[in-house]
This record gives C-alpha cells, sequence and structure tokens, in this order.
C-alpha cells in the first residue's frame, strides 16, 4: 500500500514537473522558436494538457477505491488546479494572443462555435471547483455541498473532451481514447452509485 | 528525393534583389538561376504579379511556406510534411490525362516542361483553418495543359487525383481520410487565368511537402482545393467528389470559394492570421480575387454552394 506520507513527499517535485511544460512553451514562443505559427501551438498544447489532467483526477478518484492507491487522492487537489491553471492559460491565449481582446468576435465566436461553446462551459464548470479547492472550504460549505459543486467535474471532462474532438479534422484517434477512458471511468461511477450503495 | 540543403535555399533577401534585377536582365539568367530540372522556358516579366500585392501583403519566407504544411499524406501535423516526406521520389513523374478527351495521354513532366513557359505569380493562399501566406509560385496556367489535353465538348469539370504511395508517404498507410487524395473544378474555373499548376516556388523545384512536383494552385479558394503531387487529370461531365467535401459535406462545399461571409463549423471565415503576424486581418471576398473570378459564379447563391 503506498502511505499518504509517501506520496505526500511526491507532491513538491510533481508540482515543479506541472509548471514546467507551460514554463517551456511560453518561452519557445518568447524565442521564436514554437514553429510558423505559434499562437496556434501554444493554445493546443496548453488545450491538451488541461484536457490530460482533467482525466488524470478522474482516474484518481476511481484508482483511490482500491485500497493500495487510496492515499493518491491526496494529489488530486493539486493535478485539479493544475488543469485549471492550463485551462486558464489556454483560455487567455485565445483572449489575448489569438483575438487581442476583440470582444465583440470572441462572444460570436463562443456563441456560433458548438466546439468553442464546449470548451467555455467546461472553463465555467472548473471556476466553482477551483475556488473551493481550498483547506477549510469543506468545513465552511458542508461536505454535501462541497460534493455536489466538485461533481462538476463530470460535465467539465465530458464538454471539453468533445470540444477537443470537434476541433480536429480527420483521424480523431486521440480525442475518442478520451472520451473512451472518461466513459469507461463514468460508468464505473454509476455502477458503484446504483449498485454498490454506500 | 535528397534533403535540401539550407545552403541550396535562395535566401530571401537574395530572392527578392533577383526579382529586382529580373525586371532588367535578360531571361537567361532567371533561367540559369532556376534549380536543373525545372530549366523550362522562363517568362522573366514578374513585376506584373508583384504589383498584384496589396499594399501590405508581404511575401512569406521560404522557411515559413516549406515547414508549415497540410498534406495528410505525410501525416497530420503541419510540420509532418516537411519532417516525413524525405522517402517521397517525384522523379521522373508521368501525369496521366484521362476521361472526356480525344485520346487519353500520359505525359512525362519533363517533356512537358519544355514545351510550356513557366511564369511567376505571387498569390495569396488562404487555408480554410483561417491562416494565409503570400507565396511566390512559379508555373504555368492549367490552360495550357487544358489545350494540350483538348477534351471533348461534354466535359464539364476536371477531376485531379493526388498519387497513392504508402511506402513513400507514411500518411497513407493510415486511414486519416479516403485515399488517393481526390479534387475537382468546374471547367471556367480550370480554365481562367488565375488557375495555375505549380512546378516550382521561390524559384526552387517544388520540395515534396509543397506538393512536388505538380500541383494545383487556386488562389481564390481555400488550400485543400489547391491539390498537390498530381497523378491523374480526368476530365468527367459530372461535378467530380472532392475528398475533404466527401468526409464532410457539411463543412466543406465543392466550391469553397474563400467567403468571409459563409461561416465554417469550426473556424470563423471572416478573419485570418496572416503567417508572421499578430494581429489578424479581415478576410477578403475570395481572398482578393474577386474581380478576376466573381463573374464565374454571378448567377449562383454562395450560401448554397459553398
Amino acid at each position: 500500500m503506498l502511505s499518504t506520507n509517501r506520496v505526500k513527499k511526491t507532491k513538491p517535485p510533481i508540482i515543479i514537473l506541472l509548471f514546467l511544460p507551460s514554463f517551456y512553451w511560453i518561452y519557445l514562443l518568447l524565442i521564436g522558436n514554437l514553429g510558423v505559427n505559434p499562437i496556434e501551438k501554444l493554445m493546443d498544447n496548453l488545450g491538451e494538457m488541461a484536457l490530460r489532467l482533467i482525466i488524470l483526477t478522474l482516474i484518481i478518484s476511481s484508482l483511490s477505491d482500491l485500497r493500495f492507491f487510496r492515499s493518491l487522492v491526496t494529489l488530486r487537489r493539486t493535478i485539479g488546479l493544475f488543469a485549471f491553471y492550463y485551462v486558464c492559460l489556454h483560455f487567455s491565449t485565445y483572449i489575448f494572443l489569438d483575438h487581442f481582446f476583440n470582444f465583440q468576435f470572441i462572444i460570436k465566436d463562443i456563441i456560433k462555435r458548438p466546439f468553442i461553446t464546449f470548451g467555455f462551459i467546461s472553463f465555467l464548470c472548473l471556476i466553482p471547483m477551483a475556488i473551493t479547492s481550498f483547506d477549510g472550504m469543506i468545513k465552511k460549505l458542508g461536505f454535501n455541498l462541497w460534493k455536489k459543486i466538485h461533481y462538476l467535474i463530470y460535465p467539465a471532462a465530458i464538454l471539453s473532451s468533445f470540444h477537443f474532438f470537434m476541433l480536429v479534422r480527420a483521424n480523431k484517434t486521440e480525442p475518442i481514447i478520451y472520451i473512451g477512458i472518461i466513459i469507461l471511468l463514468l460508468s464505473y461511477r454509476f455502477y458503484k452509485k446504483i449498485f454498490i450503495r454506500r | 528525393m535528397k534533403k535540401i540543403l539550407p545552403s541550396e535555399i535562395t535566401p530571401y533577401s537574395t530572392y527578392l534583389n533577383r526579382r529586382k534585377f529580373v525586371k532588367t536582365a535578360s531571361a537567361f539568367s532567371i533561367a540559369a538561376s532556376l534549380s536543373l530540372s525545372a530549366k523550362a522556358l522562363h517568362n522573366n516579366d514578374s513585376s506584373k504579379y508583384i504589383s498584384k500585392l496589396d499594399e501590405n501583403d508581404e511575401l512569406n519566407t521560404y522557411e515559413e511556406i516549406t515547414t508549415y504544411n497540410n498534406f495528410y499524406e505525410f501525416g497530420m501535423g503541419k510540420s509532418d510534411p516537411s519532417n516525413n516526406s524525405s522517402l517521397f521520389n517525384p522523379k521522373p513523374w508521368t501525369i496521366k490525362i484521362e476521361g472526356l478527351v480525344e485520346k487519353p495521354l500520359e505525359i512525362n513532366l519533363e517533356d512537358l516542361l519544355k514545351k510550356i513557359e513557366i511564369e511567376d505569380r505571387i498569390y495569396r493562399l488562404r487555408c480554410v483553418e483561417a491562416w494565409s501566406m503570400v507565396i511566390p509560385w512559379q508555373g504555368f496556367p492549367l490552360s495550357e495543359l487544358i489545350k494540350i489535353a483538348s477534351p471533348l465538348s461534354n466535359a464539364k469539370y476536371i477531376q485531379f487525383v493526388t498519387i497513392f504511395r504508402p511506402e513513400e508517404m507514411p500518411g497513407q498507410k493510415r486511414r486519416l481520410l479516403p485515399w488517393p487524395y481526390v479534387e475537382g473544378l468546374r471547367m471556367d474555373e480550370a480554365m481562367n487565368s488565375l488557375t495555375i499548376l505549380s512546378t516550382g516556388l521561390y524559384g526552387h523545384d517544388l520540395l515534396n511537402q509543397n506538393g512536388a512536383p505538380l500541383r494545383l494552385v487556386v488562389p481564390w479558394k481555400y488550400g485543400f482545393k489547391s491539390i498537390k503531387s498530381i497523378e491523374t487529370i480526368r476530365f468527367v461531365e459530372e461535378q467530380p467528389s472532392a475528398t475533404w467535401s466527401m468526409v464532410a459535406p457539411n463543412e466543406y462545399g465543392f466550391y469553397s470559394n474563400v467567403n468571409n461571409t459563409v461561416d465554417h463549423p469550426r473556424w470563423s471565415q471572416a478573419t485570418e492570421r496572416r503567417i508572421g503576424e499578430f494581429m489578424r486581418r479581415p478576410t477578403l471576398m475570395f481572398n482578393g480575387y474577386e474581380e478576376e473570378v466573381a463573374h464565374l459564379y454571378k448567377d449562383m447563391d454562395l450560401q448554397t454552394y459553398y
């Protein structure tokens, strides 16, 4: 069994590790080494990273049902917050670098293009979760309300994987893998809820 | 094909200087500047194409044009075509002309280039993904080849087919798209003087990632219409199928004219990012070639025939 202490010790290196890609990509952008269309590349990298981290938090939740992995749950919040961090960077790249605060255009884009609508709603779902991710919040809100808020991870995961799915023009293997994992984890949750009432 | 050495690539500034020089020099000097296999007759009157650039259009660099490509035959990433195309061998090359023609032909490209005059054409290229470039092509009007093909009077459309060589084109080993890639034009679009078959850019033979050795360039349509590495040119009576409009008919129409008023479900077509620029710029109707081509569509509802 992984001891909570051992898992806790991995937290600082994991935090550094999760910051690194963003620093690296921003560095490449600044030195002009992120390819010929750097804004698009940066946005894609950040978005993909965010989606992977969202899925990772779901995987941890399910894994922690196994005694051996139970202590991993102490990392879930960190990873979830990093998912939010990457979504924020992804979204600000879109607002600032891609459209340079052309809000008239951006609002139309969000409303008219379903894939952007999905991405945007997913972003909105993550906000209350991020806000209530700090120590003491569970106590303040009560466990039930807190838990309800954090169910938002499901719509966020589904919407953001579809956001990715709809963006890809051909060969949707990668988004389909993500959607598959999410469906698998979700059905496990449902199964648990219905058949193993606790 | 051997990898092109950086030293073989004409630096951007040299290219511009050469263009200035050419205006006053003999045709011989430009012919000598072309790489050996492209030594077709060369029209040195490039000034009229430069004047076609809008004031705020600038040529994209050779690096930009040759490292940022959509050519799924070599993979889906933008840099895949430049990274994965070294096995592709575009020489020698035979073009098959078939369908509704007096006599089906197989033409060797090098022989063809001996008969045809190569011209410079500087065109904007607008990708459906809302990015764009300005590219100095070398090529010849498609109408020249149509003349040689002598199509029958019932030939109303042309279908183009990209070569299928999965051993040399790694993307074709996977089912990214139904292979081979096909595209089509209506006869009057094909005959329009803007429509060219390109053999080179920046004074060099086309690199594999840009569609060597012969590709279509239709500057008022989204980039995917400009089919690359063409093997077959087929004259037909009915509107032929085209790969992207087969794959997703609600997103890509047969015509696919650059049209800032017809929105695409994925990308707004109102603006575009010119590669190398930070701010987006408004997309021009027919990619700025309205004067030359709008008449082709004057009785058509472009919202329906997108």
